[in-house]
């Protein structure tokens, strides 16, 4: 009885009071100090610091604030309130929507055939590292470029239209699906891979025997997610590059004729079109899940 | 598709499967037919283009001294455009949390509220950056607050609809915890709540503040504003090599965020 009371003793006045830590009002402190919560604060603190450093730095080129937002929320009134076409006719936007939806197709299909060869050659189980670590930079570095800026460069020398806009679209989807198909390459079981290896299999019979049933739906599941992207991406360039589509109605509305009534109607007809694509891509991910 | 099924039809796995890739194969160029059809897309010319273009990117845009003289300015462009997707998306990000706890199941005060927050971040999120871009453009004009709201309304839907799936993955069962200590709604809220979702919703905001670097390239091309305006203004003078500075900056910048990304989530998750 007596030594359990000291050693209880020992425990209360020496070891807890290594462990414990106090704040400087003497109360103790609950909850570890861990690497992973200081690197949480640090960063919440970093990106407020730099958030007030932005907006104390930015050029506002002494606009007056109240009038600005005011003249705002007037126009999104006139254009979400009171859409209707006059420069276009119905049949020529959802014509215009279907070239969107075609570009955004043939970039999808490019950038996914361009990534299942490039994700061979850079998932860690099957690749030479070597080999793996010079198409991931090069990967990082199309990533890395903004896709209108691939659709402008490709513009100069194949012309704005449907080449340089699928062209440059192309760039970015392979890029991403790259890394998601190398990510679903790696999480197939490797002892598929190594048993067919000690079967003698070569390379091909491997990657269509024991890779694409594997993860086939979690890459078709992917491209749909990218052809998603791909569709909202085609109405940008549309628009900032003109390389056809919907996107150049609405940059011709907006910009151009400065009819906020007809850039309103194109609008519903893009957003019912991203509405319904939202939806099936959640259906997708939900059953792939 | 597990094997008791497949041997239960007549046939075998290898002829199955060859069929479904043949079906996909089908699809797939039936798809590719039709959209080249549509868009006047000339195949042999789309490959034709790719090695005069890799030719033209290798001679033409490569920076020279001239461009040089211009690194203070594209930098100073660069800064702007990185701060301002760094604003854009942390202030999004105060929003959207606040709207995700009156949308997600576990912490809406009625039904009624949180469907309304859903259609609204479901407006937000799918009204293109390009239209909210070209919209304010006739009230704020030419000026960094254009992309500063274009941006904020797409950041707002996207990061509300994440938070709303974080908030519900990961309070079920701290909020009962806590309901059932007597904790009022703040205290679930700010001990329960923001602590275990903390890292999930830094990891979103990091990944938009990236996506937005991107997206403020394309909205300032729109809007004259930024990095893309610079980008424009030395492409439509033909001046290729201080573009290919702009180019070069921008990669320099998405990598290096990526890569610190890249170690940041790897601590924090």
């Amino acid at each position: 009885m007596n030594e359990v009371l000291s050693a209880e003793k020992a425990v209360s006045g020496f070891e807890l009071r290594r462990y414990m830590r106090t704040t400087s009002n003497g109360k103790i402190r609950t909850g570890a100090v861990s690497r992973s919560g200081l690197a949480v604060k640090l960063t919440l603190a970093v990106l407020a610091g730099l958030t007030v450093a932005g907006f104390l730095t930015f050029d506002y080129k002494d606009i007056v604030l109240s009038e600005a937002v005011g003249a705002t929320l007037k126009n999104i009134g006139t254009v979400f309130l009171s859409p209707r076409l006059k420069y276009d006719t119905f049949q020529g936007i959802l014509h215009e929507l279907l070239i969107t939806f075609c570009l955004g197709i043939l970039a999808t299909i490019f950038g996914a055939i361009i990534a299942f060869f490039a994700s061979l050659l850079c998932a860690k189980n099957i690749a030479n590292p070597g080999i793996a670590a010079v198409v991931r930079s090069i990967v990082a570095f199309i990533r890395a470029v903004p896709t209108i800026l691939w659709v402008l460069i490709f513009a100069v020398s194949a012309g704005l239209g449907s080449v340089a806009a699928v062209a440059g679209l192309t760039f970015h989807s392979a890029g991403y699906l790259i890394k998601v198909y190398s990510e679903s390459i790696e999480e197939m079981d490797y002892g598929t891979i190594e048993a067919l290896k000690a079967c003698g299999a070569g390379f091909w019979p491997i990657v269509f025997q024991a890779i694409v049933p594997s993860s086939l739906r979690y890459m078709l599941a992917w491209t749909f997610m990218r052809f998603e992207i791909n569709f909202t991406n085609a109405i940008a360039m549309g628009a900032a590059a003109g390389a056809g589509g919907i996107g150049y109605n609405l940059f011709m509305a907006g910009s151009f004729y400065f009819d906020m009534r007809e850039m309103g109607f194109i609008t519903y007809v893009v957003f019912i079109a991203v509405i319904l694509l939202e939806a099936i891509a959640t259906q997708i991910k939900a059953k792939v899940k | 598709m597990t094997e008791g099924t497949k041997a239960s039809k007549s046939l075998s796995v290898f002829s199955r499967r060859k069929r479904v890739y043949t079906v996909t194969i089908l699809c797939v160029l039936a798809l590719f037919f039709f959209a080249s059809a549509v868009t006047r897309y000339d195949p042999s010319a789309g490959l034709a283009a790719l090695p005069r273009a890799f030719l033209w990117i290798v001679s033409n845009l490569v920076p020279d001294e001239k461009a040089l003289t211009r690194l203070p300015n594209i930098l100073k462009k660069l800064t702007e455009t990185a701060l301002l997707s760094v604003a854009v998306t942390v202030t999004a990000a105060v929003f959207a949390f606040f709207f995700s706890l009156m949308g997600s199941k576990t912490t809406r005060p009625s039904e009624p509220a949180a469907k309304a927050v859903r259609i609204t971040a479901a407006f937000f999120r799918n009204v293109p950056d390009v239209v909210w871009a070209i919209l304010l453009m006739f009230s704020f004009g030419q000026n960094i607050l254009t992309g500063f709201f274009a941006l904020f309304f797409t950041t707002f839907g996207m990061l509300t609809r994440a938070f709303i799936e974080t908030v519900d993955e990961v309070s079920a069962d701290c909020v009962e915890a806590l309901h059932a200590t007597g904790a009022t709604y703040m205290q679930t809220v700010f001990q329960g709540i923001v602590p275990s979702s903390v890292s999930e919703i830094l990891t979103w905001v990091l990944f938009m503040i990236e996506t937005n670097i991107r997206s403020s390239t394309l909205i300032g091309i729109l809007t004259g504003t930024g990095i893309g305006y610079l980008f424009d203004l030395y492409y439509k003078r033909l001046d290729y090599a201080s573009a290919s500075l702009v180019v070069l900056s921008i990669v320099v910048l998405v990598i290096v965020l990526e890569t610190i990304t890249g170690k940041i989530r790897k601590v924090i998750l």
